[in-house]
């Protein structure tokens, strides 16, 4: 990658030898990356390959059976999970809660994050669901918005606060194609701020600066005669 | 996955074919001498008459429910803290066992009350912490069948044997207080302040024999334990098609 | 408290309020309980004087505990509790704000229901009092101790009844000094302060234990 930032400047995401175990199996394992400020990993491979598990585990959702995840010059008192957003299939949305108030809520719950090297600024509430096109359901119910809709209200969150970090998982599913649009924008914009995002996806995305992280089975002869449990 | 995580159960089994054959010798003859000595050397109870023997199977059961959550409790800080894949096995066998032994006291206790108190039930401290203790033990059982992961199963049944270790004293405690109101105490103790030696002979050789026969049991039920885990983890196996799949990392600067 | 606290707090209130009106329910609950020991013992009011100070604990146990099954299983479900993990939080305050709130919501209710379900079981207005103060000391006990039985039954779609199996026995010593309290306070064969002082005991290490047990379930719950 170009290397114009110092080095006390960068941020970078740190993944050693990860390996992790779901319900006794072996989704990967020795799984290493390094990733730095301002560029954005795509993780392609099949289906069931583990790429929903790679995103979940650098969002500290899966236990490691060994390995380790560090995020390099993010604030040292916080966990890398703590440093992240994950954006997932589901939207956390609570529909008895209007959509300012849902929102509202995840700005003040989640702790921001402010490094020297990420320049990403705090969006007020509103600002963001005018900028998803939601705003004029801010005082809705959040029962009443279609799957896309809430979707964009989950992306809202990202924006209200300030994180380095964004793991997103098939980010473009349930959006059209203006909304896909506004979302690698938004993207894009994360990226030239400084941030870092991991994505899953099975899409092309028009990112800037990216970098591939492509996951393919390999049968291991040696874990299937060495069985444990 | 270092060495150390899977090599321990083949280990652990190696080393139970190896130990087994001799703890049940050992457990065999500790009951045969304790099983003597109490039908036969150890006197009849000017008060109580044959009853008395029910003692013999009583107290080492009662014993053993108690020594059996304790096995757990460590078993499941193994599980806890250091991770180890077998003390989650070993806390899981040891569950069921426990719940037979707290059954086993609960079922004698109840058949020397009939001639003593004149009734199968009494609603005495010990025999109603005894009750709460099966419960827990059932509870705990149903908690690691209804969970389909024996991993995620193992860490939830951890969490909450740990509880209920931190309880079983608070339970106890209420409970005695509990009685204390409701029943003077009237009831006679099973166990005197003195036990005369003939009695306690016996008595500590049968409980010797119930140590041997559940740790012969808890081997047993471990290496079931893993021979079921194995043969889980071989159908999943055999179920996906891709399975051990190392990811390969290729990244590519695509700008 | 600082201000996350404080949304939490607020956001759980609005969602058990707005969401099928659970305090209702719970109280229904309770009405439901007391109304049918009396067809069971009979009408006898001296013997419904006697039992009544059980009757209200034990309706209010069967009532929390019921009602505890989705203190974390709706989270679980939409991807909450997965964001709640990564928020940076400590998690075991997390739950203890999460039990109080829903305590509000649904154990508030049933201590306030209480001195009218007094009236039908016969007992006396200081009775009454009593029984409403040990509820109001020992509920949350309750709350925080069936926080890790429905921490522990996250992931399960029908945990409900697993919940009450594994949380009575913890809730056994709850129970006990609550009626004794109760009890004490009608006929005194001890002064009401001993057991009613253990009752509050109980209650703060509930809130120790209770949120520690629960978040290290909820981490696990997360994998």
């Amino acid at each position: 990658m170009s290397s114009s930032r110092t080095p006390e400047y960068l941020l970078k995401l740190i993944a050693e030898n990860l390996t992790i175990d779901r319900g006794g199996r072996r989704v990967f394992q020795d799984l290493s990356f390094t990733l730095e400020s301002g560029t954005a990993l795509v993780v392609t491979g099949a289906n069931g390959i583990g790429k929903s598990s790679l995103l979940r585990t650098l969002a500290g959702l899966v236990f490691l059976s060994k390995g380790s995840i560090r995020l390099e010059g993010g604030q040292d008192d916080r966990q890398p999970q703590e440093q992240a957003h994950y954006f997932g299939h589901q939207d956390a949305v609570k529909p008895a809660l209007s959509v300012l108030e849902n929102l509202v809520f995840w700005q003040s719950f989640s702790a921001p994050v402010s490094v020297s090297s990420f320049a990403g600024q705090k969006m007020e509430p509103l600002e963001a669901l005018q900028v998803l096109g939601i705003g004029h359901t801010a005082y809705l119910p959040a029962g009443y918005l279609s799957a896309g809709q809430r979707r964009r209200l989950s992306l809202c969150r990202l924006l209200v606060t300030p994180r380095p970090v964004w793991l997103m998982d098939e980010p473009t599913s349930a959006l059209d194609k203006a909304s896909e649009g506004q979302l690698l924008e938004l993207m894009n914009g994360h990226i030239a701020h400084g941030g870092l995002i991991v994505t899953a996806t099975h899409t092309d995305l028009a990112l800037d600066r990216v970098q591939i992280l492509h996951l393919k089975a390999e049968i291991v002869e040696a874990l299937l005669a060495e069985e444990d449990f | 996955m270092s060495i150390w995580d899977y090599a321990n159960p083949t280990r652990f089994l190696r080393l139970v074919q190896i130990v087994l054959p001799w703890l049940i010798g050992l457990c065999v003859l500790a009951f045969a001498a304790g099983l003597y000595m109490s039908f036969f050397v150890a006197p009849e109870d000017y008060q109580q008459g044959d009853t008395v023997r029910i003692m013999f199977i009583h107290v080492p059961a009662a014993w053993l429910a108690m020594m059996c959550y304790s096995i757990m409790a460590m078993s499941s800080l193994g599980t806890l803290v250091w991770k180890h894949p077998l003390a989650d096995v070993s806390a899981k066998s040891a569950a069921p066992i426990g719940a037979a032994f707290t059954f086993m006291s609960l079922v004698t206790g109840s058949l020397w009350g009939k001639p003593m108190w004149g009734t199968y039930w009494v609603w005495d401290a010990r025999l109603t912490s005894v009750l709460v203790l099966l419960i827990m033990y059932l509870g705990l059982m149903t908690l690691w069948r209804t969970m389909d992961d024996p991993i995620k199963a193992g860490k939830a049944a951890a969490v909450l044997t740990l509880v209920g270790a931190l309880n079983l004293p608070v339970i106890k405690f209420s409970v005695d207080w509990w009685n204390t109101l409701h029943q003077p105490a009237s009831v006679v103790r099973m166990d005197g302040p003195t036990i005369h030696p003939d009695i306690l002979w016996p008595l500590v050789i049968m409980a010797i024999a119930f140590t041997l026969l559940f740790f012969v049991l808890h081997l047993m039920a471990m290496r079931n334990e893993i021979m079921r885990r194995r043969v889980r983890a071989l159908r999943q196996r055999a179920a996906s098609v891709s399975f051990p799949s190392t990811a390969t990392a290729s990244t590519q600067a695509a700008e | 408290m600082s201000s996350w606290a404080m949304v939490l707090f607020q956001r759980d209130l609005r969602l058990s309020v707005r969401i099928g009106g659970s305090a209702m329910v719970g109280v229904l609950f309770f009405l439901a309980v007391v109304t049918v020991i009396p067809f069971g013992v009979g009408p006898d009011l001296n013997l419904l004087a006697r039992i009544g100070p059980a009757i209200l604990w034990i309706g209010a146990l069967l009532a929390t505990l019921l009602g505890l099954d989705r203190l974390f299983q709706a989270d679980r479900e939409d991807g909450t509790l997965d964001l709640m993990l990564m928020a940076g939080r400590p998690l075991e305050l997390v739950v203890l704000i999460k039990c109080l709130a829903h305590w509000v919501a649904t154990g508030l209710p049933l201590v306030v229901a209480a001195p009218l379900l007094s009236i039908f079981l016969n007992i006396d207005p200081v009775a009454m009092g009593a029984i409403t103060l040990t509820l109001l000391v020992g509920t949350p006990a309750l709350t925080l101790i069936g926080a890790i039985g429905a921490s522990l039954t996250v992931s399960l779609r029908r945990g409900g009844l697993l919940l009450a199996v594994l949380v009575v026995p913890l809730a056994i010593p709850v129970l006990i000094f609550g009626v004794s309290a109760a009890d004490a306070a009608i006929h005194d064969p001890v002064p009401f302060m001993t057991p009613f002082l253990i009752l509050c005991s109980l209650s703060l290490i509930a809130a120790v234990i209770g949120p520690i047990a629960a978040a290290l379930a909820l981490r696990f719950a997360g994998d």
